[in-house]
């Protein structure tokens, strides 16, 4: 049943309140006070154009958006077969998977991205390892490479695939699949033409919003990233922490905004959270 | 033809301990239309999921079209099969669900057959709607398209009426009887209504608690079923209490009434359904009392009398002419004929 009007906005109130003061508020007073220093009207536009479009910032979106497909499709190929297999395990397996799933997701990105270089370091575990066992001489380079990048963040974003895949499947009726089989479908057939089609709008879902938060990531590439692979949000900490230019942190600041708005406008069309619970 | 032949023999099935089928063995004919009809959890069921290969019986085997069948898997079955709620895929429109089977076992002529089925059930013009879109009773005849769409010899429907409202389901089942009979494929239909059943089907098999308490055409499990759950499954009935002597139950007043059967020595019921049994004397058994009440039911007037000794008889009578109902507290003689009586064991 619908809420009353009223009701439904004081319910929105606070969470209201808590953006506009801690998110929006900032965000404004750092993007006016930032574009100020530009000049004014033409002057702004004309000067955010030419930081928009300068080979900095445009190698560092082609890198980001390299990065963050490349980590979506990662996070998909192992977030698929992992909810489906949650949608089938049962008692302490579930428990187990969802655990294993999840508990990384409540510890923080630092934590988990420094457990990544302990293992991948050159005096890491993995290189200690493979030298133990005779498969290498010296120490691989595993680190800072755009390998490790997208290692280190599938690993964070992993929850959120799998999260939202396993709701699409677990709205799947599974008698569907049933009757599939009954009519004379095999495996592959009931799940290209059943199954993945079912889930498809959580395929979608899931990938937006993992890409969605990987262009805007910053901690994990700047531990364990390659020099030359600069991502947008490494470009921005650059500009305000090195070389204290504010003006051009808010434009690249904005374009980020801007992108990820984009993709946002197309996830909401494909995570309408009233279809997880089809009537 | 052999074709649609479904034999199971001695089969069992077990989940978790507990006996879910057991020991059912049954003959269908090819053409036949026979119905399994029992109560929930009765096991009719699990029956159908071991003939369409949903589930494997613990011992037993299953024969389709002669063959062994008992492990295989589904798709190898070559069944059609109409699901409880349709399961109608909700992303593919009524064209694509019916071509479904078609598809998936690479058959030729998609669109010429998919057509002609969905002609059969009076579909036409439909082709591009989704399940959705469309009302229960046509979402019942996209699944039954779906069912005969690729010409199997042997059709399954799993309770397919059981969501339709009462008129809509009548006149479907005139319809699945009429398809049926065209295409003469052997239909194994599991319901828990036993009108359905009855107007239906070639052969009723009625289960209980797993095991099959009796088979036979309707008629024949209606008038003379084996014991007291099928008489009292199968519509109203009066089970009159005593002892079985011969052709005959005495009552513990000492009274005998006369049965078409000899029963088994010992605690017995007397059988008569309520369409079998007058008010006023005339035939051979008879026991007086007096009116409890009087329901009128359009067609049937049905009048429950006490004849002393806890035991109610209920009267059907057809609602005719002049018909007046009795009052209830009036005194009233009831009779029926020997011949419409049977004893069952208690």
């Amino acid at each position: 049943m619908p809420l009353p009007r009223l009701l439904a906005w004081l319910l929105l109130l606070p969470s209201a309140l808590l953006l506009g003061l801690v998110f929006l508020l900032p965000l404004g007073w750092f993007l006016g006070n930032a574009l100020g220093e530009l000049g004014s009207g033409s002057e702004i536009l004309s000067e955010a154009l030419a930081i928009a479009g300068s080979r900095a910032m445009q190698r560092s979106m082609l890198v980001t958006g390299e990065i963050s497909l490349a980590t979506t499709l990662c996070c998909l190929a192992i977030g698929y077969p992992l909810a489906f297999a949650l949608t089938r395990a049962k008692g302490l397996m579930f428990r187990l998977v969802i655990a294993s799933v999840l508990l990384p997701y409540f510890t923080s990105v630092i934590v988990r991205t420094y457990a990544w270089m302990v293992l991948l370091g050159r005096t890491g575990v993995v290189n200690n390892a493979l030298q133990a066992i005779g498969v290498t001489q010296g120490p691989l380079s595993l680190l800072y490479n755009r390998g490790s990048v997208i290692l280190g963040m599938t690993y964070v974003l992993l929850p959120y695939m799998v999260l939202t895949l396993f709701s699409a499947m677990r709205s799947v009726d599974m008698r569907l699949l049933q009757a599939a089989a009954g009519m004379g479908a095999s495996g592959a057939r009931i799940f290209l033409r059943v199954f993945l089609p079912l889930t498809l709008h959580g395929v979608i879902a899931g990938s937006l919003l993992v890409f969605i938060l990987a262009i805007g990531f910053f901690i994990t590439p700047a531990l364990m990233g390659a020099p030359e692979d600069m991502m947008v949000g490494m470009l921005i900490e650059r500009q305000v922490e090195q070389a204290n230019n504010w003006p051009v942190a808010a434009v690249m600041s904005l374009v980020l905004l801007a992108v990820t708005m984009v993709v946002y406008a197309v996830y909401s069309r494909f995570a309408d959270i009233r279809r997880a619970n089809p009537a | 033809m052999t074709a649609g032949a479904v034999a199971l023999e001695r089969v069992s099935k077990r989940f978790g301990g507990v006996a879910a089928v057991e020991d059912l063995s049954i003959a269908v004919a090819p053409g036949e239309f026979f119905t399994i009809l029992g109560p929930s959890g009765s096991g009719k069921s699990t029956t159908l999921s071991m003939i369409a290969g949903f589930e494997v019986p613990d011992s037993g085997r299953i024969l389709l079209g002669g063959q062994d069948m008992t492990r295989a898997a589904p798709r190898a079955r070559g069944l059609g099969m109409v699901f409880q709620n349709y399961a109608i895929f909700p992303h593919l429109d009524v064209f694509e669900n019916v071509a479904f089977p078609l598809r998936a076992r690479g058959q030729k002529d998609v669109t010429a057959r998919v057509m002609e089925a969905l002609a059969t059930v009076r579909l036409q013009g439909m082709e591009r709607r989704y399940g959705r879109q469309l009302s229960g009773g046509q979402q019942q005849r996209v699944a039954l398209a779906r069912a005969i769409v690729a010409r199997s010899a042997i059709v399954l429907m799993d309770e397919p009426l059981g969501a339709l409202d009462k008129n809509l389901r009548y006149h479907m089942q005139t319809e699945i009887a009429d398809i049926q009979r065209r295409l003469g494929m052997t239909v194994i239909f599991v319901t828990h209504d036993q009108e359905e059943a009855m107007n239906l089907s070639d052969r009723i098999a009625i289960m209980e608690g797993g095991r099959m308490i009796q088979a036979g055409a309707p008629r024949e499990v209606y008038e003379r079923p084996v014991n007291a759950f099928v008489a009292r499954f199968l519509g109203e009935s009066n089970l009159i209490a005593g002892v079985a002597e011969g052709a005959a139950l005495r009552r513990a007043d000492g009274t005998y009434l006369a049965a078409a059967n000899v029963g088994t020595p010992g605690a017995a019921s007397l059988f008569v359904r309520p369409e079998k049994v007058r008010l006023g004397a005339g035939s051979e058994n008879s026991l007086s009392g007096r009116v409890l009440r009087s329901s009128f039911l359009g067609t049937l007037i049905r009048t429950e009398i006490d004849v002393g000794g806890d035991q109610v008889m209920t009267v059907d009578a057809t609602n005719g002419p002049g018909m007046q109902a009795l009052v209830p507290g009036a005194a009233a003689i009831v009779s029926w004929a020997a011949a419409d009586s049977r004893l069952l064991a208690a």
